[in-house]
């Protein structure tokens, strides 16, 4: 493992109060060290920013629906290009990139962890065989509860050991990192073309509302001691006025408490900020949401900005992109997955000339603007969803500049100004609250702020430079700048190792897989296997021995292994 | 493995069939002193594959032409000639892939990009249709217990499921019982769609005949009736308006439905297009209950060579690298157009026989070029070869990943070895690319 002295750099390293100060960081076997080591090679960043490596919290980047999606869309594939080079292999894909291509452009951003938010339990083996063919990037993924019959009827039964039980044998067997859930409960009224509409819509045959599958699952979460706390995407996504349901749900878990993090983490929450009753007076409720957000102590979000592109929709909310593609008309896929949850993927064009459009590019930087702890708010796309993650550097130039927004406000649909707060607010970012919400809030987030999202003494040796002189730029005025120096990293290093220098990569290496692996009490367990058993044989087309993904299919693996015995002692 | 009671032989359970797009994955296989003595559960033709390991004069030597020719070899050899062909050739062209594994597709790929080739599957002769529909249109599809839980209609379209997926039937679609369908199949309903009286169409509940050719003209008409529209016509490919009226109430009155089509649809005169209004209807149908559609694909793994080539280059077939980037476009890019314009100067073909299924004109032209055949049998295509390397049978004799019809992920595995000295499609791939970038 390679060491490094990373010298005379700017440092925002916000998880340990350093902002902005120039100092040097010494890596040596791959992690961040008090002191040089002898030989260690020197990169001289005078003139520039040093982060921590950026940390990605929800990017739809591996996995049967994101295949479907480049699948869906060859026209989008021709818009970007890479051939093959003596290091790298080729590969296409502007909104859907493809694998090899996905690694290359994240470390081009600085990004070294990335997470892939919405595995169907059944197709985990796909996910995990595309996240073995995306370099440069530390991974991890979700695997999906929100339409699990098993755990819907626990949770009606009231069992919540047994459910607990359940999502410990499910992580286990999907190689998963967290709970995901989407669109609770809907996903499998859309097995018969419904949904739910309210957190207290009941799931027809299964008698449970999104509300008690919520609060059952941040029960659960807790009590197996996740390193991330329940990761959720609310009902209603891009409905009119679903804002009342988001504050609702936000309010959902409250009694469930950890004292490092959040137990709720509500994803991408400009698609459930919105106002209004028609299209015609759709409108920002983003101030509102802000509002409940700055209230709360045990929930964050992240933003899921719209970037006005071209892109692909794609979520576990089935019945969402059935209504979505009855609004555009355009191609539309859908996967609904046995007993566990219901995919769709339809394109989506964010016209800047549309008001719609406009007003959910406000509402995406008014939540980051409005929030007002960075650590509250963290930067995402919701890849592709918002738009591509490549991306992130324009909003980061939006985040920082007033005069970057004012001058996106005169393009767009007027709309933008008048049905959002946006044109009111001042606020700009600095470089530290920057870094806050692309790594280090995003690794508080997940739960692995030991080693990542911080230059402190053991953290992994993943930083990012970007070629930006904080002395000599003035962020707002130079935006411009700003989106072209965070496009292209000046150098991405990645456990002690340079992997991207100007912007271009210099060496590929695989990342790690992390999964949870949480044990519960045995007797407990075997219980609950042989409910599993019997269900297996009855009603999925697999059987159950081979269902869990065997260990050869993660490449480079990291287990966290949890003690949870307590959970049905 | 666990000893069966008699000890005298092994028995492999939960294994899956690398036959058709079925992928059965309860199968059980009884072996003994490295034979399989007897398989359970599979049907015919999967059974038959499984014995079909121990076909007498089964090659497992490499072979080479030399001075016209073929001659045994050393793997070693065979290897180092396959990378020299294809290492001068311009535009070589690596097609099959279907009836291998996913880790084989890989790399096939990298192959393919590193010598700038024309990489594409069975799926440019099968469901290619298909796939330009879905481009255009979408899918809405689901898994197969979703049809085994919920689906109390069924319909297929220009397929034999009896005959080209056996099990279809049973384990997913009319005979078992499902969560909400408790009775099996006397809660459903099968509705056969073709141009004659097929087997499967023997046991359906509705066997609607289709003139040869006219299933474009019956899809618009029943979308029609769907959508409330006026059917200017008083029969339609065969079919009456008032027949094809109470056939869209059925459809519009279904809890779930799904329609199975195959290359009845696909591969007659309207092709993708057949496949688009197919896929249309089916959306149109969401609009009043929910309905799914699925290809019936054909080799047990043709579906997951359209995942691999999709994650790794954008697209599922028809990939060609000539610019260094990958690039999509069928009836250009697709293994036949290759051929016919005489463009291709080198093949290597793996797992699948096109010399047996392709058109003369494209036979002609392969018979005329340095042809690589890897694959565990002799068929018409190793005759043609001038370097031939049998493999094992991916999922008898190697482990691998095979994705179901529905996308589903199982991993295939191994339950006896293969001959002493035969390697697997994923090692012989894999030696190729390392001779063919050695020194680079």
């Amino acid at each position: 493992m390679a060491s490094l002295i990373i010298k005379n750099g700017t440092v925002y390293d916000p998880a340990n109060n350093v902002n902005g100060e120039k100092m040097d960081i010494y890596i040596k076997d791959g992690k961040i060290v008090e002191k040089a080591a002898r030989g260690a090679k020197k990169i001289d960043c005078n003139g520039k920013i040093i982060m921590p490596g950026g940390v990605e919290i929800h990017s739809h980047i591996a996995g049967g629906k994101v295949n479907s999606g480049r699948l869906l869309r060859p026209e989008d594939h021709k818009k970007l290009v890479m051939p093959k080079t003596k290091l790298t292999r080729s590969g296409s894909g502007f909104s859907t990139p493809s694998t090899f291509m996905t690694g290359y452009l994240y470390s081009k951003l600085g990004y070294t962890t990335a997470m892939t938010p919405a595995m169907p339990p059944l197709m985990a083996r796909h996910t995990h065989e595309e996240l073995n063919d995306i370099p440069m990037l530390d991974k991890g993924s979700y695997p999906l509860t929100d339409g699990n019959w098993f755990i819907m009827r626990y949770l009606k039964d009231g069992d919540i050991e047994k459910a607990a039980a359940y999502a410990a044998w499910l992580l286990r067997s999907t190689k998963g990192f967290a709970l995901k859930i989407t669109n609770p409960g809907g996903t499998e009224a859309w097995g018969w073309g419904k949904n739910c509409k309210s957190l207290d819509d009941p799931v027809p045959y299964f008698d449970i509302t999104p509300r008690e599958i919520i609060k059952g699952l941040a029960e659960v979460n807790e009590m197996l001691g996740l390193p991330h706390s329940i990761h959720l995407q609310a009902n209603n996504l891009g409905r009119l006025g679903n804002y009342e349901t988001t504050i609702d749900t936000i309010k959902v878990p409250s009694g469930t408490k950890n004292k490092d993090r959040q137990t709720l983490h509500l994803t991408h929450v400009q698609f459930h900020s919105y106002g209004g009753d028609s299209w015609k007076n759709f409108e920002s409720e983003a101030e509102t949401v802000a509002k409940a957000v700055n209230k709360t102590d045990n929930a964050i979000i992240d933003t899921g900005n719209v970037t006005l592109d071209n892109t692909t929709t794609m979520t576990a909310d089935g019945p969402m992109e059935y209504y979505l593609q009855s609004l555009t008309h355009f191609k539309w896929m859908n996967r609904d997955v046995e007993l566990e949850t219901a995919p769709g993927i339809t394109p989506f064009i964010y016209s800047p000339k549309m008001s719609t459009a406009a007003i959910q590019w406000a509402i995406g930087l008014e939540l980051g603007l409005l929030i007002k702890d960075p650590w509250k708010v963290l930067m995402t796309t919701d890849h592709p969803n918002g738009g591509p993650f490549t991306r992130y550097p324009r909003i980061i130039s939006w985040l920082m500049s007033r005069p970057a927004r004012d001058e996106m406000l005169e393009k767009v649909n007027a709309a933008a100004g008048k049905r959002s707060s946006l044109a009111s607010i001042d606020r700009e970012y600095d470089f530290n609250d920057i870094a806050t919400v692309t790594r280090a809030g995003q690794a508080r987030s997940l739960g692995l702020s030991e080693t990542k999202g911080h230059l402190g003494i053991g953290a992994h040796g993943d930083v990012a430079v970007y070629d930006i002189d904080p002395d000599n730029m003035d962020p707002s005025k130079d935006f411009k700048g700003i989106e072209k120096a965070f496009s292209a990293a000046a150098y991405t290093i990645k456990g002690g190792e340079v992997l991207v220098r100007d912007g271009e990569i210099v060496k590929v290496t695989y990342g790690n897989t992390y999964w949870t692996n949480p044990h519960v009490d045995k007797s407990l367990e075997k219980e609950v296997l042989s409910d599993i058993e019997y269900n297996f044989k009855r009603y999925y087309s697999v059987n159950l021995a081979n269902y869990p993904v065997q260990d050869k299919y993660v490449k480079n693996p990291i287990e966290l292994k949890i003690d949870a015995q307590k959970v049905g002692a | 493995m666990q000893e069966s009671l008699s000890k005298r032989c092994t028995v492999a359970s939960d294994v899956v069939c690398p036959f058709c797009g079925t992928l059965c994955d309860d199968i059980e296989v009884d072996v003994k002193d490295n034979k399989i003595t007897d398989v359970r559960h599979a049907c015919r033709i999967g059974t038959a594959k499984f014995f079909s390991v121990l076909e007498e004069g089964r090659p497992t030597k490499p072979l080479i032409r030399k001075n016209g020719v073929m001659v045994e070899t050393t793997v070693d050899t065979a290897v180092k000639k396959a990378a020299e062909i294809l290492k001068k050739s311009i535009r070589p062209l690596l097609y099959g892939w279907s009836s291998t594994s996913c880790e084989a597709h890989a790399h096939g790929i990298a192959i393919a990009e590193e010598v700038g080739g024309v990489i594409d599957g069975t799926t440019s002769v099968c469901h290619g249709p298909s796939v330009l529909a879905i481009q255009d249109v979408g899918c809405p599809s689901c898994t197969l217990a979703e049809v085994k839980n919920r689906a109390d209609l069924v319909i297929y379209w220009g397929c034999n499921p009896m005959h080209a997926h056996p099990r279809h039937l049973s384990r997913y679609t009319i005979y078992p019982r499902g969560y909400f369908r408790e009775r099996g199949h006397q809660d459903r309903e099968l509705i056969v769609i073709d141009v004659r009286k097929t087997d499967t169409a023997k046991i359906a509940n509705k066997f609607i005949k289709v003139d040869y050719g006219r299933d474009y003209e019956l899809l618009g008409a029943i979308r029609a009736a769907v959508n409330g529209n006026e059917i200017n016509a008083e029969v339609v490919g065969g079919v009456t308006k008032e027949e094809i009226q109470k056939l869209a109430e059925k459809l519009k009155n279904c809890q779930f439905g799904v329609i199975f089509f195959g290359m009845g649809l696909t591969m007659t005169s309207a092709k993708h297009r057949n496949i688009d209004n197919a896929i249309c209807l089916t959306k149109d149908l969401n609009r009043h209950t929910k309905f799914s559609i699925m290809p019936m694909r054909g080799h047990y793994n043709v579906t997951g060579f359209g995942e691999v080539l999709t994650w790794q280059t954008g697209y599922p077939y028809a990939v060609d690298f000539s610019t260094g980037y990958p690039r999509y476009n069928p009836g250009e890019t697709s293994a036949n157009d290759v051929l016919q314009r005489g463009e291709a100067d080198a093949a290597l073909i793996v797992a699948s026989d096109p010399v047996a299924h392709f058109p003369r004109k494209s036979v002609e032209y392969l018979a005329k070029m340095p042809l690589i055949y890897i694959g565990p049998h002799h068929t018409p295509t190793s005759l043609l070869a001038d370097v031939f390397i049998p493999s094992t049978f991916v999922g008898i004799e190697t482990g691998g990943t095979a994705y179901r019809m529905d996308t589903v992920p199982l991993y295939a595995k191994k339950v006896v070895d293969g001959p002493k000295g035969v390697l697997s499609d994923e090692e012989i791939l894999e030696r190729i690319y390392k001779e063919i970038v050695r020194g680079k």
